[in-house]
């Protein structure tokens, strides 16, 4: 009997390794699609960045009590994991609570610590649900916000309700493992003595006192094989989701950008142009500081100037849609969204990865090789929605994990009037103007220092 | 002293070159600064106060050409690298090592974004320019200048505050003035645009349900303070374009810091 679900677990165990691995690596493979661009400069400071911004939460705490709650879900987890180890092994080797003979006096404290998380998961995922569902925070209501679909809603609804459902069935075990534990049927009786009741689920025996021994065991066993079941599942749910950010959320904070949030970023390609026009010597890739390569292989081909779709976007783009959590925080700071224009940074990133995943579908069916002719711009990301974008940043700042929404805005709109002189055209005047004028009104260059005339007046 | 007996100079880079001088700083007057009527009076103001505290400093005048900003903002990458190497060419001419100006755009672009074009200068905003002058003492507002108790309220503008950090330097500015400075709800790296970054200052907004500057004009009337003071040229036209869709022109004033100094010290 136990060998057939060491059998079975360790085949469920395996089968989730090889689902993941294979997600990961497509997830990967979309992310390659992006241009190169180095982002492994200055170690010191990205590892700064991502201890502060990832592992501290440090951007969460800009509202206390909800940085408080995200904290309490993500050390919940991160610690909750070490009672992961013990169940696997257990599962494995066809064990029962295996650590606790060697750990005997830490034992219980451990299990203790997790059952207060436990608890405090389990509290914080109900206030999250209400905060979406019954107090209907704004930046997640479709009314206000186009992006936030169906699909959004229900992927948070069953991220929160499964995170409930597993904290459930982790105290529950526990509360029937003692229960069994105190009438010393079979293998649990080795432990008794040991292994005293824990500090919450305690108080959730006396739901088991009228279950037989036969029912306990099975009550025990269902609960044990659905939380750990219930988290593999959820592994593969995640790459799905957008919960992957607890995954990318830590490489997607460490290759962010270093740069002052105002400065955009230089085309070397242009330069080049922009450097026989003034008839200036022309700058080789060598001696510039351009970091655009990776390395020192040649300077790719100009594909494009600026980005139509996702292919021309750079890696860190790509991988800021697959880490980004649909929180909203950018565009309930984006003055151009709650002045209620189209533009949602939110949306952005959201398209973004949409457009990436439809590229995945068609991998799937016909091969890596698969184009389609659709794009990010116009398909997903429309014109009116980039013209409202007064680049103020405050996206940028908004993030918990350090997305730049705006730096995809940016390439979008340079596509748009570098390949497709598509700008509106009040802004074609403005070019024209610094063009010809050196300001971007028609005034003539001479008048430039006429102020001066006024300074003794 | 009063202000008719001093004269003001404003020497220009062409001049110091040619009397083989070079001056300490130069004044980066930008393209509102140069032609829009409302802050042309701010580069006077600053202009006054560089005379006043003896700043050995030049400005480039007719040699002065758009930083490129909004190009770049706008998509229009080629437009803006011409205007950046073409500026960049004239600023090393001259040997230029540091950059004071009074337009946030301008500050960001010739700061962060020039050195990879090859323009390498210290660039200070007015904001820090005026917050050393103070601190040196070297700028004093007098003891019952017409803003004691006056409520003044500061609008952070993105190039300065959230994308250069620079959020004290202005407010301790202000403070000098002996107000009763009052902080909007959002302020800081939180701070709401004024709606003019990006390029928007050149084009309609697209449709919404109100305009930038309106609802950020609102938060500012909001906060009782008679004096809206800022510290960019595209803040100041719509500070003062939503005080006026407001009806409040008549008791609210939109004024740029070195207007405040300037006032404090009368020049």
């Amino acid at each position: 009997m136990e060998i057939i679900q060491q059998i079975l677990f360790v085949v469920a165990l395996g089968a989730t390794g090889w689902y993941i691995a294979k997600r990961v690596r497509l997830i990967a493979q979309a992310i390659k699609l992006g241009r190169p661009e180095n982002r492994y400069d200055h170690p010191d400071e990205r590892l700064k960045t991502m201890l502060l911004v990832a592992f501290g939460q440090k951007k969460m705490f800009t509202n206390l009590l909800v940085g408080i709650m995200h904290f309490v879900i993500y050390a919940g987890f991160l610690i909750v994991n070490l009672e992961v180890l013990e169940i696997i092994l257990d599962g494995i080797l066809g064990t029962h609570r295996l650590f606790a003979p060697y750990i005997t006096p830490i034992y219980p404290i451990l299990i203790d610590v997790f059952e207060l998380l436990a608890v405090g998961v389990l509290t914080v995922c109900v206030i999250f649900l209400c905060r979406r569902f019954i107090a209907k925070v704004p930046r997640f209501q479709q009314e206000r916000h186009r992006e936030m679909t169906r699909w959004p809603r229900t992927d948070a609804a069953i991220i929160l309700t499964a995170e409930i459902l597993l904290m459930i069935a982790f105290l529950t075990w526990n509360a029937s493992d003692s229960v069994l534990r105190d009438r010393g049927v079979g293998h649990y009786a080795e432990l008794k003595g040991i292994v005293p009741d824990f500090l919450i689920s305690q108080f959730l025996k006396p739901l088991f006192s009228g279950f037989s021994d036969t029912g306990l065991i099975v009550y025990e066993r269902t609960a044990w094989w659905l939380h750990i079941l219930g988290i593999l599942s959820f592994a593969i749910y995640v790459t799905y989701s957008k919960h992957l950010h607890i995954a990318l959320g830590f490489p997607n904070v460490y290759f962010s950008d270093l740069q002052p949030k105002g400065e955009m970023q230089n085309m070397p390609e242009i330069t080049k142009e922009v450097q026989l026009a003034l008839g200036l010597p022309v700058t080789t890739e060598a001696d510039g500081s351009q970091a655009n390569d990776n390395g020192d292989q040649p300077p790719a081909e100009i594909g494009r100037f600026g980005a139509k779709d996702v292919q021309d976007l750079k890696w860190i783009n790509l991988m800021n849609a697959y880490s980004c959590t649909e929180c909203g925080r950018c565009t309930s700071a984006c003055p151009a969204n709650i002045t209620g224009k189209k533009l949602s940074p939110r949306k952005i990133m959201m398209d973004t990865r949409d457009r990436l995943e439809e590229i995945q579908d068609g991998w799937k069916t016909n091969g890596f090789d698969y184009k389609d002719d659709k794009s990010l711009l116009n398909d997903y990301i429309t014109a009116e929605e980039l013209n409202a974008c007064t680049t103020c940043q405050a996206c940028v700042n908004a993030c918990p994990i350090n997305i730049n929404p705006l730096d995809i805005i940016l390439q979008l709109r340079r596509y748009r009037v570098m390949e497709e002189s598509d700008a509106p055209a009040s802004w074609n005047a403005m070019f024209s103007n610094i063009e010809n004028n050196m300001a971007p009104w028609k005034f003539s260059p001479s008048d430039r220092f006429n102020w001066a005339d006024q300074v003794n007046d | 002293m009063s202000t008719t007996e001093k004269t003001y100079k404003v020497p220009t880079m062409a001049d110091m070159a040619a009397s083989g001088e070079e001056p300490e700083i130069l004044f980066w007057v930008g393209c509102a600064g140069s032609f829009d009527d409302r802050y042309k009076r701010v580069t006077i103001a600053f202009v006054r106060i560089l005379n006043h505290v003896g700043i050995k400093f030049a400005v480039l005048g007719p040699e002065e050409a758009c930083t490129g900003d909004p190009a770049r903002r706008a998509g229009n990458e080629f437009l803006f690298q011409m205007q950046a190497m073409s500026n960049i060419q004239v600023l090393n001419g001259y040997n230029v090592k540091k950059i004071v100006t009074a337009c946030p755009h301008c500050f960001n672009t010739l700061k962060n974004e020039y050195p990879e074009l090859g323009g390498n200068y210290e660039v200070i905003h007015h904001s820090q320019f005026l917050q050393g002058l103070i601190n040196e003492g070297r700028v004093k507002v007098k003891d019952g200048q017409p803003f004691k108790g006056r409520r003044i309220t500061f609008h952070d503008s993105c190039y300065l505050g959230r994308a250069n950090k620079v959020y004290e330097a202005p407010r301790d500015v202000l403070a000098a003035l002996d107000a009763d400075l009052v902080e909007m709800k959002r302020v800081r790296a939180n701070g709401l645009c004024c709606g003019a970054g990006g390029g928007q200052y050149f084009k309609e907004p697209e449709p919404g349900k109100k305009d930038v500057n309106v609802e950020r004009v609102e938060e500012a009337l909001s906060t009782g303070a008679d004096t809206i003071a800022v510290a960019c040229p595209f803040c100041m036209t719509m500070m003062s374009d939503g005080v006026k869709n407001k009806n409040r022109e008549d008791s609210v004033r939109v004024f740029d810091i070195s207007e405040l100094i300037a006032q404090g010290q009368g020049l």
